[in-house]
């Protein structure tokens, strides 16, 4: 247990220790991730309102911290970037040198995120972070960062982590884990350290032990939020739903109605695609190779050298769908989706994918099971 | 570099802001002069030498017959044709003029309209000669014209995305003013600002025209659900590329169904 006072020293003892800290911050009409300059950062007393294709800041009647959701950036932003300079190649007399670049060698400690961000880095983790494409700077930036997790009392109206197992509470995968309570008996937070570098930073802090009125307290919280889930997702059903759903007409009405923005996949954890860019100067003997994410929303995304494949913005939608719901168990061993809702909130036109299942099950005929 | 290319910037009906993108690459103006020969460019220098050139970047949308027969000379005399801009790609903003009588607008404004030369509408170079790349922006972004030239000294294809602003937008951590409630026309406009518009807050006004693909009809059903009466539909989409065929067809009646 910690006082609301004592915590404010985290970040300095973050920094003390090597970690950019990132938290969340109210920027731009929302809370996003951004640079944690001070504990005096955090949104206190502010709440969202979400639903699908809209998102309200809010002001709380308390002085909660973090009485708020998730935002439109996640881990990913931090341990799998937007853009990465792959290398730098110089050509001089008629030589080609390449210059690797090395991964950006400071680590994050990210404060804040949620459970269903633990259970998108663990997604990532199965992908990225081993196995035939294990990407080396993932696993460098993943390996050095530290995990501040915050379990959620107040699930939005877009959430739906219960369903999907993966929130509102947190049982692993982080460094410290935070449990905000805010009541008569004052503003403190039950923290516990799940590694060796969690427990040497608790260890910097003035905490004192947890009275059991406040894990009980906790654990109500805990099966509230649990109750308050805005939608819900089975995502055994989900993944049935979607493999008799191949040729179903159904795609053609999400088809008319989504905008082939990509917003969807940019904003959720899970989505790891990137696409490869290389770029010479007017020389010629300067070259670049970026990485940037990218898409299965883009007509150019699936390019061959006859044009692109999925062609109709239906096809675009299904792709992403069943990789998220169904494919994604053949290829990884689980769901890609871990229940944030975060591509509910921001889709500019509110496509919900939970009520795209729902939809699909309906207008699909029942073919019992699928060999 | 054995001999340096022969570069020509033409300019056609439009404001000139495109072709002086070009001079506003002012860190990489002397590595330009020296990789490149600038044949003709009446921005830079009155000094203009003749054809054949090897890359033309060609500003502006053709609006008069005098222009419709230079367009044609400016193609035989170029290898390569580069189309910069809003006009010059779409028709730019005096394709306006396409959605009412240009002879109309003639008899009310001049006094003798009779010496004007002016065809019944704007449009873009493709419409006139074959095109090998088309640069879009209301104007240009200079960092993607210096790839695109940089893209054909070495003889590749331009790192230009088709795709919309959204995805550079979500790549910069802008917050979606869209799903804070302001319309916006990223999701379907053509990238290239780096969505710059969103990164101030304020919805993107369109100035790239239409993106790969864009579904303007879902959009614009979204805008009229949030109170968007249909003449502020018709108003988003008659900017800088109104006449674009996706813009269009939203934005005419006669276009659309
Ligand atoms: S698919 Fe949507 S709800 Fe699921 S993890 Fe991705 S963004 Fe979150
Ligand atoms: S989905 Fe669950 S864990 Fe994620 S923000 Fe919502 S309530 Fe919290
Ligand atoms: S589902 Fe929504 S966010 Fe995703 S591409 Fe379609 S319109 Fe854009
Ligand atoms: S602000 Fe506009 S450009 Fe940016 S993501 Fe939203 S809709 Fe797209």
């Amino acid at each position: 247990m910690v006082d609301a006072a004592a915590l404010e020293a985290l970040p300095s003892l973050l920094r003390a220790r090597g970690y950019r800290v990132v938290g969340p911050v109210e920027r731009g009409g929302a809370i996003v991730l951004d640079e944690l300059a001070s504990w005096d950062d955090l949104p206190r007393g502010t709440t969202v309102e979400l639903g699908p294709g809209a998102y309200r800041l809010r002001k709380r009647p308390d002085e909660a911290l973090f009485g708020y959701v998730v935002g439109p950036q996640s881990a990913k932003t931090w341990l799998h970037p937007p853009a990465v300079l792959e290398f730098r190649a110089e050509r001089s007399r008629g030589r080609v040198t390449v210059v690797a670049e090395p991964a950006d060698p400071s680590p994050v400690a990210l404060v804040g995120l949620r459970p269903c961000d633990l259970a998108a880095i663990r997604v990532h983790d199965h992908v990225l972070g081993d196995g035939p494409v294990a990407d080396p700077r993932y696993r460098s930036h993943r390996g050095a960062a530290f995990l501040i997790v915050v379990d959620c009392a107040e699930p939005a109206a877009t959430c739906f982590c219960a369903s999907m197992g993966t929130g509102p509470s947190a049982t692993g995968g982080f460094d410290l884990a935070l449990n905000e309570l805010l009541d008569e008996d004052g503003h403190r937070f039950v923290i516990e350290a799940a590694t060796d570098a969690g427990a040497e930073v608790l260890g910097a802090l003035a905490t004192r032990p947890v009275p059991l009125d406040d894990e009980v307290r906790v654990e109500a919280a805990h099966e509230r939020a649990r109750m308050a889930m805005g939608r819900r997702l089975d995502p055994g059903r989900a993944r049935d739903v979607l493999r008799n759903a191949v040729e179903s007409p159904a795609w053609s009405e999400v088809g008319d109605a989504c905008l082939g923005c990509a917003n969807c996949t940019m904003v959720c954890p899970t989505c790891f695609c990137t696409t490869v860019e290389d770029v010479t100067d007017l020389t010629g003997d300067h070259a670049e190779r970026w990485r940037r994410w990218d898409s299965c929303f883009t007509f150019q995304f699936s390019r061959l050298s006859s044009g692109p494949v999925r062609t109709s913005t239906a096809a675009r939608y299904r792709h992403w769908l069943r990789h998220k719901l169904e494919t994604w168990h053949e290829q990884f061993g689980e769901s890609g989706c871990v229940g944030c809702g975060r591509c509910i909130t921001w889709c500019p036109v509110g496509i919900d994918l939970t009520e795209e299942v729902a939809r699909l099950e309906s207008a699909t005929p029942e073919s019992g099971d699928v060999a | 570099m054995a001999r340096r290319p022969k570069l020509a910037v033409w300019k056609f009906t439009s404001c000139d802001g495109c072709q002086l993108s070009l001079l506003d690459l002012e860190d990489e103006l002397l590595e330009i002069a020296e990789a490149i020969k600038i044949s003709h460019f009446t921005e830079a220098t009155r000094r203009s030498q003749r054809g054949p050139y090897d890359l033309s970047l060609v500003e502006g949308s053709i609006t008069t017959p005098a222009e419709r027969e230079k367009i044609l000379q400016i193609r035989r005399d170029s290898r390569r044709l580069v189309a910069i801009g809003a006009c010059a790609t779409a028709g730019g903003i005096q394709a306006l003029r396409n959605f009412a009588d240009v002879r109309e607008y003639l008899s009310v404004v001049y006094a003798n309209p009779d010496t004007i030369a002016a065809l019944r509408d704007s449009t873009p170079i493709s419409e006139h000669v074959p095109v090998d790349f088309e640069l879009r922006g209301c104007p240009i972004d200079k960092r993607q014209l210096l790839e695109v030239v940089s893209a054909f000294l070495a003889d590749r294809r331009p790192v230009v995305s088709e795709h919309s602003v959204c995805v550079e937008c979500k790549r910069r951590g802008v917050v979606c003013v869209a799903v804070l409630g302001q319309p916006c026309m990223g999701p379907i406009t053509h990238a290239g600002c780096g969505a710059l518009c969103p990164a101030y807050s304020r919805g993107c006004y369109g100035c790239f025209g239409p993106a790969e693909a864009p579904n303007v009809s879902a959009l614009a059903r979204r805008w009229r659900e949030d109170g968007a009466a249909p003449d502020d539909v018709v108003r988003m989409l008659r900017t800088f590329n109104a006449a674009a065929p996706a813009f269009r067809k939203e934005s005419d009646p006669r276009g659309s169904d």
